[in-house]
């Protein structure tokens, strides 16, 4: 599983990083990325998928298989 | 509610809402529900005329029509006029709050000079601050076995936290507190009182801003003064703008989330004692309580006609973003008027969504967080004083202002 943010979609309401810090960073402004390459450890995957039902702008992208 | 005795009663909402109308005030789901079933964009001509949608994904394409639904009026009462305090001559006759008030392309210049003071790294470092706040607080009434939970609690910490945040004395709280119910609670339906508390919070600002030009600080207002808005340096009418704006946009909505969250735990016993049993469940809960209780419905003003779900705004109309409406919509949040504290699915729009997402978004759940979990800790048990009524104002910003609670004296 990978994990990505769309930036012309991220209004840097931080749900996915206070939810999933191991997962996200946010720059000075709050605006979210994937932390490293994007791809969620097993044991992370169900925390991604919570990040992105909670995110209002529907700015993270799950992206399973590969 | 000043101007509320004189108005006739709404017989059907979805013409003739009244934002200001007592049980709007104090239980507006039931309304919404009705609305969102049978006539999802209502209108009013009261106040000055509004459009207000209920639905989840109306209210969120609308927010994001930007500048068709422009930010210029947020607040949907009809604007009062700014003057200068000498001369007597109108300055502005809307308000000037950037970037609340500001549309692309001056918006985002404006929202980048305050974000990084809210981000969250920023943000953890007046949580130590706050945790001692709510603990003095508490102090003052935990021996007495009551307290005013809105008067005492929720409305003491958001302003003392924006002047610890802003770099003003924290004994400012009580003119803050009374300077945004001026603007926007009793000033909403009475615009002298309006006007006249708009002047004084501009006085305050500007002297303010006039003492860190001589002599720079490390707070807030020095940094913004310092910093840029795409490259041109920030004049002293934009840093009292952006002064205005943290107390505008950063005080009465966080004490009324803060209070309505201790109104729900006051009444929901099995829901504080899981919180008390369960304290990682917090920040969940916390955005569940947003959902349920949001705070804030915002004001845009259509520069064009805007189609939305088959409805059209004309021109020069205004539209109130109904963020805790959508956030009770069945098609989004299932049993949405039931607050559930783990609710895993929550993509709630209490800050709003599109470029507008409230930038003290995590200053807000910050303080909340903080402000329960120290309450909790020192409180666990508490109810309802019944004797004494619970009050709520409503409009733009929801919340408790009488919060009477009871509960056995504790250290």
């Amino acid at each position: 599983m990978k994990v990505r943010v769309d930036p012309d979609r991220c209004q840097g309401h931080n749900r996915c990083y206070s939810l999933a810090p191991e997962l996200f960073d946010v720059d000075d402004y709050g605006y979210a990325t994937a932390a490293g390459d994007g791809v969620v450890p097993p044991e992370l995957e169900a925390k991604a998928k919570l990040a992105a039902a909670n995110c209002p702008e529907f700015a993270v992208i799950i992206e399973d298989g590969g | 509610m000043a101007a509320g005795d004189s108005r006739p009663p709404v017989e059907d909402w979805a013409t003739d809402y009244d934002i200001f109308d007592p049980a709007y005030c104090s239980d507006p789901g039931p309304i919404w529900a009705d609305l969102r079933a049978r006539c999802p964009i209502a209108h009013t001509e009261r106040w000055g005329g509004s459009w207000l949608p209920t639905r989840y994904d109306d209210v969120a394409e609308m927010a994001r029509l930007v500048p068709a639904l422009s930010n210029q009026l947020p607040i949907v009462v009809p604007p009062v006029p700014f003057h200068d305090p000498e001369t007597g001559e109108v300055l502005r006759t809307r308000p000037h709050i950037p970037p609340i008030s500001s549309d692309p392309p001056f918006h985002g210049p404006a929202r980048r000079l305050i974000l990084p003071a809210f981000a969250p790294p920023a943000v953890a470092a007046h949580e130590p601050f706050t945790r001692e706040l709510a603990h003095r607080l508490i102090d003052g009434f935990a021996g007495k076995g009551g307290c005013d939970g809105a008067v005492e609690y929720a409305q003491q910490i958001p302003p003392r936290v924006i002047a610890h945040l802003l770099g003003v004395d924290e004994d400012r709280a009580d003119d803050f507190i009374a300077w945004v119910r001026g603007i926007l609670e009793f000033g909403a339906t009475d615009p002298e009182l309006r006007m006249a508390t708009a002047q004084k919070i501009f006085a305050f600002w500007g002297e303010e801003v006039r003492k860190r030009r001589a002599q720079p600080r490390d707070d807030f207002i020095s940094v913004i003064m310092e910093g840029d808005l795409d490259g041109e340096p920030v004049d002293d009418d934009h840093a009292v703008a952006t002064c205005n704006l943290l107390l505008i946009a950063g005080i009465d909505t966080t004490w009324s989330s803060i209070g309505s969250a201790l109104w729900h735990l006051a009444t929901h016993p099995a829901d504080r004692r899981r919180l008390v049993a369960e304290p990682a469940l917090l920040p969940t809960a916390v955005e569940e309580l947003l959902r349920v209780y949001s705070p804030v419905t915002m004001g845009r003003l259509a520069t064009e006609d805007v189609t939305v779900n088959g409805v059209t705004v004309p021109a020069g109309d205004r539209v109130l973003m109904n963020f805790p409406s959508a956030n009770r919509d069945p098609a989004h949040f299932p049993d949405p008027d039931t607050v559930v504290i783990d609710r895993e699915h929550n993509r709630h729009v209490a800050f709003g969504v599109g470029i507008h997402r409230c930038a003290g978004s995590n200053l807000a759940r910050m303080e909340m967080q903080v402000a329960l979990s120290v309450f909790l800790g020192r409180i666990p048990e508490f109810h309802l004083d019944d004797n004494v009524p619970v009050t709520w104002a409503g409009g733009q910003v929801r919340g408790p202002r009488t919060l009477p609670l009871t509960f056995s004296p504790a250290p």
